[in-house]
């Protein structure tokens, strides 16, 4: 299993929420939420913390992923991959709310309790998406 | 609101969206010459030793905002565990976050291992976390408690990193209290002893450092046992307010003035005439 995959799930860029860089609801920046538009502000992150938030859950599976390899061999990370594409597959189309029971089993996220499941809840989020853009916006049509 | 769709789910966690916007304000609102609001910081001195049996935490009890002081008397010392407490100095509400997310985290690995948590796994927890935000978590932590290999004491810092020392203070009045620390700190103190040792150091950040101050709160971890003195000393009692000077009275009591001589006239009145006027009611 080359975990260089992983690599290329990284992202490097942060695409800003909204319907194109610069066009806010209307046609026009978003001028409230993203500040003066400037090509500096597009390509960097707006804060220190924010690329590094964004991969944090998958630099630690590379490093889990890497180390299961090296101490117990290349089937042990292969086995647990191949558990968590089964476990992200029995969910919901995306507007709906699925709880990800099986992902955060395998994952040992049940057992924790991190600033996701306190900060910026989903089920408390003011905006509501749009349920044939998202699922359309998933399966890649979009 | 316009409408907005959202092509992917919301997550959980810090959201970064208002970041640019922010620094926009902030740039607009210093050429104006005004201040954006600050956090509530907590100044702060607090300490900790190992005696004999366990730890002695201490902590002052003043919060401050800026130049004010925001709460005088706050609680500094948070529970972790049954036999782990912690005290918190930096930014108010980042300390006693973390201390809460922690705590709930040990409860539910104690639960899952059926043990009491030991300090090093709280430590670790605490340090894993502090690091992964880089420092932008303002908490400076005295960690202590006694578990199944006896009393530990740790300071963590808020970039994550540690130290596992017998006597440990942080915050803006740590020299201060430092110095009473390394004058008189022996090994394998008796409990008397420790507790002045903890006070005196917490007096000495409160009168030397202005972001300490007000009352002196103790925490006593031994084996069995954990004694939360609140306050243990007040340092700085605000004095009583004589209540003349709010509301002058202009009643003397009885006796003020002594009496020479009393003399009583009655005199006799008779009725001459009686009238009745009804009252209109309706």
């Amino acid at each position: 299993m080359n975990t260089r995959g992983l690599r290329s799930q990284l992202k490097d860029s942060v695409p800003v929420t909204g319907m194109g860089p610069q066009v806010g609801a209307y046609g026009v920046q978003d001028t409230l939420r993203s500040g003066f538009s400037s090509v500096k502000n597009e390509l960097l992150p707006s804060h220190a913390l924010e690329l590094s938030e964004k991969n944090f859950q998958l630099n630690q599976d590379k490093m889990n992923f890497s180390n299961l390899r090296n101490i117990q061999g290349l089937h042990a990370p292969l086995k647990l991959q191949m558990e968590y594409r089964a476990a992200r597959q029995i969910q919901r189309l995306p507007f709906l709310q699925s709880s990800h029971l099986a992902l955060d089993t395998l994952k040992g996220n049940d057992e924790s309790i991190s600033f996701e499941d306190i900060l910026n809840d989903p089920a408390q989020s003011e905006m509501m998406g749009e349920p044939h853009i998202m699922v359309e916006y998933k399966l890649g049509m979009m | 609101m316009a409408t907005l769709s959202v092509c992917q789910p919301q997550l959980g966690g810090f959201s970064f969206e208002n970041c640019k916007r922010n620094a926009v304000l902030e740039a607009e609102v210093t050429k104006l010459g005004c201040n954006v609001p600050s956090a509530r910081k907590t100044g702060t001195t607090i300490c900790g030793v190992v005696f004999k049996d366990g730890i002695v935490l201490g902590a002052d009890t003043r919060a401050t905002e800026g130049m004010i002081v925001a709460d005088k008397n706050c609680s500094k010392i948070h529970y972790i565990s049954p036999n782990i407490y912690c005290c918190g100095a930096g930014t108010a509400a980042d300390t006693e976050m973390t201390t809460q997310i922690i705590s709930s985290n040990l409860e539910l690995h104690s639960l899952s291992t059926s043990r009491l948590p030991r300090v090093a796994t709280a430590n670790r927890m605490l340090k894993q976390m502090l690091f992964r935000y880089q420092g932008h978590i303002g908490a400076a932590l005295v960690l202590g408690g006694v578990d199944c290999n006896g009393p530990h004491l740790y300071s963590i810092y808020p970039h994550g990193s540690t130290d596992k020392l017998p006597y440990v203070t942080m915050g803006s009045g740590s020299l201060a209290a430092m110095a009473v620390f390394e004058d008189r700190y022996k090994q394998d103190m008796e409990e008397e002893d420790a507790k002045r040792l903890v006070r005196d150091a917490i007096a000495a950040g409160i009168f030397n450092d202005l972001g300490s101050g007000s009352n002196i709160d103790l925490c006593v971890i031994t084996k069995g046992r954990v004694d939360y003195l609140r306050p243990h000393d007040m340092a700085n009692k605000k004095g009583v307010r004589s209540q003349r000077l709010i509301r002058p009275v202009y009643a003397y009591k009885q006796g003020t003035t002594g009496v020479l001589t009393k003399s009583v006239i009655k005199l006799d009145l008779e009725v001459v005439e009686e009238t009745v006027q009804t009252m209109d009611t309706s």
